[in-house]
């Protein structure tokens, strides 16, 4: 028995191929870690140049660039994009990165699935992309994809839109079997799960809710394209089916969804900011206990974003102080960052930078998630810029920064470089600026009444959405400041000690700098009782 | 478990041609119906849909068999530690908890449409009071359950009656009990080390499974020939045929399933530790039959 197992050891002991074939054939978590990464990057500056399209047409009032035909594609690819091919392929690639390095094991628990899950998005974006060059363009109907607009009303396209879904659907699922597969079986001897890094708690409880949902959003779209393609009637009243229907079942799956997008963000600042602030994590119990709730809490709130269809009272009602709850597991969080750097030596590094950042923007979004709560007044909020200002605030300087946050505190872990500071900070107090220019105008003119997903609008909003397109190019190009500055660190730069930080906890931090192509083949020794 | 000894041994595969053929698979198939569906739809051949989709499912189906054989001979080959049949587990019960997801969004869907929606479009609702826009446009509309007179019956002519708990599907309940015991039966046996017994009751448990694919194809020849009930007869065909229709989709891959195992359990595979592929199928099998229970209940009996 022992035999067969050494040979095999031996032959995959060396490093890495050579050529593409070592990226098409992996089963490395760090390769797939880095596929995921870039694959996300890419779409990052695809869904971007669609938002510049949609900002510089709303620049001014009046039709100027594009046919409006066009510009609801855009608000719908750039929607679609940005939330299953930039921030949700980001965090999988730090999932693949991170998790078995910080428990110690020597890769995901089933690498060949884990390499499926990266292959299939490819192909899925691009027929997603491909759609834009189709007879009746590309999905138009926003990224929230409503029947009966994406039913009855949707183009031709929208039938490989649906495929497109399944295979994002597929890939999501596979990938978070893996990563639960390896949290839960594959953690160093001795490592308890109240012991684990919190980016590790967050992804595994994200994880839970990625199995729970993405099926359903699977089902949804079977029904979309039963009802396009075989007669059925789930979104069709004429036939005792019922448009709000979808709404129902997509939002089931859409709430979690964003927090999807968001736990494992709330992850990373956890680790970041006690580095920085050179002290342990205030909370760390606390933190874990927020995560599982907010979880929970997810299930339980999706029709908040239905208070405007019609619902009855007692649903308007219930769904409002619901997701009011959410507030409270989220305070805890907030409170807890701000507690580890109350009285830390705090130092201000680009991860710190992109850290404390997050955590005030984070905020200033949720609270105008809170004001959205509120029935009443999200009789006049919902459908304007002010709800668009509110979900870019928490998921921009949010979930996007969180993931430049990480870029930059593993960036030498994993390249063996340290990356240029200098430019590192110009980089962020570019994005810094650019988000808020772009969207804290937006909730002004959301508030005096600007609808959401239109290419033209009313002079009165003329002075801010100007405001606003010119933040949103700075934020734009500076992000190409960032794929220089990742380029330059992976070509070289200082050389990185093994710990990187100093005050930097964790078993990545043990491991040589850059990180060997294969880690804790053999399980890792715990320090005592190091990781809370 | 001592993790410690095991540990060592967790086996990480080497490189891999089988994921990039999977993935092109699947995009073919899926790339390939998508266009098949739309070359229906606008009336247009479907040549290019068909090709496309016979050759994506062609090396789909190629792939899925050397991944599994591959699985298999390693399995053999002793490179599988006890942590690494703990992943499968783990791996094969979250797969199962994601059916479950699935099921329940077409659950969720038939509860809402028959608690609220069905008495919304009447306005016969205490909310509201009264009769409302919809039923202006639609007057000789009647809230029941099941859907016999849809809101506009020339876009969704409605069935004339539906399928009955007591006939057919009861008949496919009992079948299904049936399997499941089979195929505990077969456990215990390959638990005992008797391989006749194993091969038996394998053979009475696909028997059991095709004779219910055989019953439900009578069941749905029966809805659109006597009944009308189809697809696209209104919400009650779109809900019956969603849920029951996805079901045997599952019951079909259960049975090749438990195919495979009769073939591997002929070839002399599965000893009392070492028998994840056959409790993964078992598994899966038991997980159809609940689906089925459930569906018994809320779609037969409570629901005709
Ligand atoms: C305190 C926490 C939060 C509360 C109370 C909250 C509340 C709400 C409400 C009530 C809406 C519906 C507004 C409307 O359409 O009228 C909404 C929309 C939205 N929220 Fe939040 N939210 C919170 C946090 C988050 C987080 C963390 C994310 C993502 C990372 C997020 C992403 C979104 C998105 C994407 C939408 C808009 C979806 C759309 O219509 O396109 N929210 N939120
Ligand atoms: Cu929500």
């Amino acid at each position: 028995m022992s035999a067969v197992i050494e040979n095999h050891h031996d032959d995959h002991h060396h490093g890495p191929d050579k050529g593409l074939m070592r990226w098409v054939l992996t089963t490395n978590h760090k390769d797939i870690g880095t596929l995921y990464l870039w694959f996300s990057f890419a779409m990052f500056l695809t869904g971007g140049c669609m938002a510049l399209v949609i900002r510089a047409e709303l620049f001014q009032p009046g039709l100027q660039l594009v046919v409006p035909e066009f510009f609801n594609q855009m608000t719908t690819m750039h929607g679609l994009i940005m939330v299953f091919g930039a921030v949700m392929p980001a965090f999988v690639g730090l999932a693949n990165w991170l998790v078995p390095m910080m428990i110690g094991a020597p890769d995901m628990a089933l690498p060949r699935m884990n390499n499926y899950s990266f292959w299939i998005l490819p192909f899925a974006f691009s027929m997603l992309l491909s759609t834009l060059f189709m007879e009746g363009g590309a999905p138009n109907f926003g990224w929230t994809f409503y029947a009966p607009l994406s039913t009855e009303y949707a183009p031709p396209s929208v039938t490989f839109f649906i495929f497109a879904v399944h295979l994002m659907g597929i890939s999501s699922i596979m990938g978070s079997i893996n990563v639960v597969v390896t949290i839960l079986n594959l953690r160093a001897p001795g490592m308890r799960l109240m012991d684990m890094p919190l980016f590790v708690w967050t992804w595994l409880i994200t994880a839970y809710l990625l199995i729970a949902v993405m099926p359903v959003l699977a089902g949804v779209v079977t029904m979309m394209l039963m009802d396009i393609h075989f007669g059925t009637a789930f979104f069709s009243a004429g036939g005792g089916g019922d448009p709000v229907l979808f709404q129902h079942v997509f939002w089931f799956f859409g709430h979690p969804e964003v927090y999807i997008m968001i736990l494992p963000a709330f992850g990373i600042v956890s680790a970041i900011i006690p580095t920085f602030a050179r002290k342990k994590l205030f909370g760390y119990d606390s933190m874990v206990y927020a995560t599982a709730s907010i979880a929970f809490l997810s299930f339980i709130v999706w029709a908040h974003h239905m208070f405007t269809v019609g619902m009855p009272i007692a649903g308007e009602l219930y769904f409002m102080y619901a997701t009011m709850l959410i507030a409270v597991p989220t305070g805890v969080k907030v409170f807890n960052w701000a507690a580890t750097m109350w009285q830390g030596s705090m130092t201000f590094e680009t991860p710190m930078l992109f850290a404390v950042a997050f955590v005030i923007l984070f905020t200033i979004g949720g609270l105008s998630g809170l004001m959205l709560s509120i029935v009443p007044a999200d009789f006049q909020y919902h459908d304007t810029y002010f709800v668009v200002a509110h979900f870019h605030y928490v998921l921009v300087p949010g979930s996007i920064f969180s993931i430049m946050a990480a870029a930059y505190y593993w960036l030498p872990k994993w390249t063996g470089n340290m990356y240029d500071e200098t430019l590192g900070k110009t980089h962020f107090w570019l994005s810094f600026v650019g988000v808020n220019v772009t969207f804290f105008p937006q909730h002004f003119i959301g508030l005096a009444g600007m609808p959401r997903r239109y290419p033209d609008y009313a002079l009165q909003f003329a002075d801010w959405n100007m405001v606003s397109s010119v933040g949103a190019f700075i934020f734009g190009f500076s992000q190409l400041l960032f794929l220089f500055i990742v380029i330059k660190c992976i070509m070289g730069g200082k050389k990185a000690t093994d710990e990187v930080w100093d005050g930097a906890e964790g078993l990545e931090w043990t491991i040589a700098s850059p990180a060997p192509y294969h880690t804790f083949s053999t399980p890792p020794e715990l320090p005592e009782r190091s990781m809370a | 478990m001592s993790s410690d000894s095991t540990y060592e041994s967790y086996y990480v595969p080497h490189n891999s041609p089988l994921p990039i053929f999977a993935s092109l698979g699947l995009f073919l198939t899926v790339y390939g119906g998508g266009s098949l569906l739309n070359e229906i739809q606008s009336g247009s051949g479907g040549n290019f849909g068909t090709t496309v989709f016979a050759m994506g499912g062609l090396i789909m189906a190629t792939t899925l068999f050397f991944w599994f054989s591959k699985v298999i001979e390693e399995n053999n080959a002793k490179m599988y530690s006890q942590q690494m049949n703990k992943s499968f587990v783990w791996g094969m019960s979250w797969f199962i908890f994601s059916e479950v997801m699935f099921f329940a969004a077409f659950f969720g869907a038939l509860f809402y449409v028959r608690f609220w929606v069905v008495d919304w479009i009447g306005e016969a609702d205490d909310v509201v009071g009264g009769r409302g826009p919809s039923s202006m446009i639609w007057p000789d509309y009647v809230p029941e359950w099941p859907l016999l007179n849809n809101p506009n019956p020339e876009q969704f002519p409605a069935p004339a009656g539906v399928i009955g708990a007591w006939g057919l599907p009861l008949v496919n309940t009992l079948l299904l009990v049936a399997s499941s015991f089979t195929v505990t039966l077969a456990h215990h046996a390959i638990n005992d080390g008797e391989r006749k017994k194993i091969v038996g009751w394998l053979m009475v448990t696909i028997a059991l499974g095709l004779a219910f694919l055989v019953c439900q194809g009578v069941e749905y020849y029966e809805a659109y020939t006597h009944y009308g009930l189809t697809l696209s007869s209104g919400i009650f065909g779109s809900t019956f045929f969603m849920l029951t229709g996805f079901h045997g989709a599952h019951v079909t891959i259960g049975t090749i399933m438990l195919i495979v195992m009769l073939g591997r359990a002929m070839k002399g595979h599965f000893t009392k530790t070492d028998c994840f592929g056959f409790e993964a199928a078992a598994w899966y099998w038991h997980f159809v039959d609940v689906v089925w229970l459930l569906l018994f209940i809320l779609v037969y009996i409570l629901g005709t």
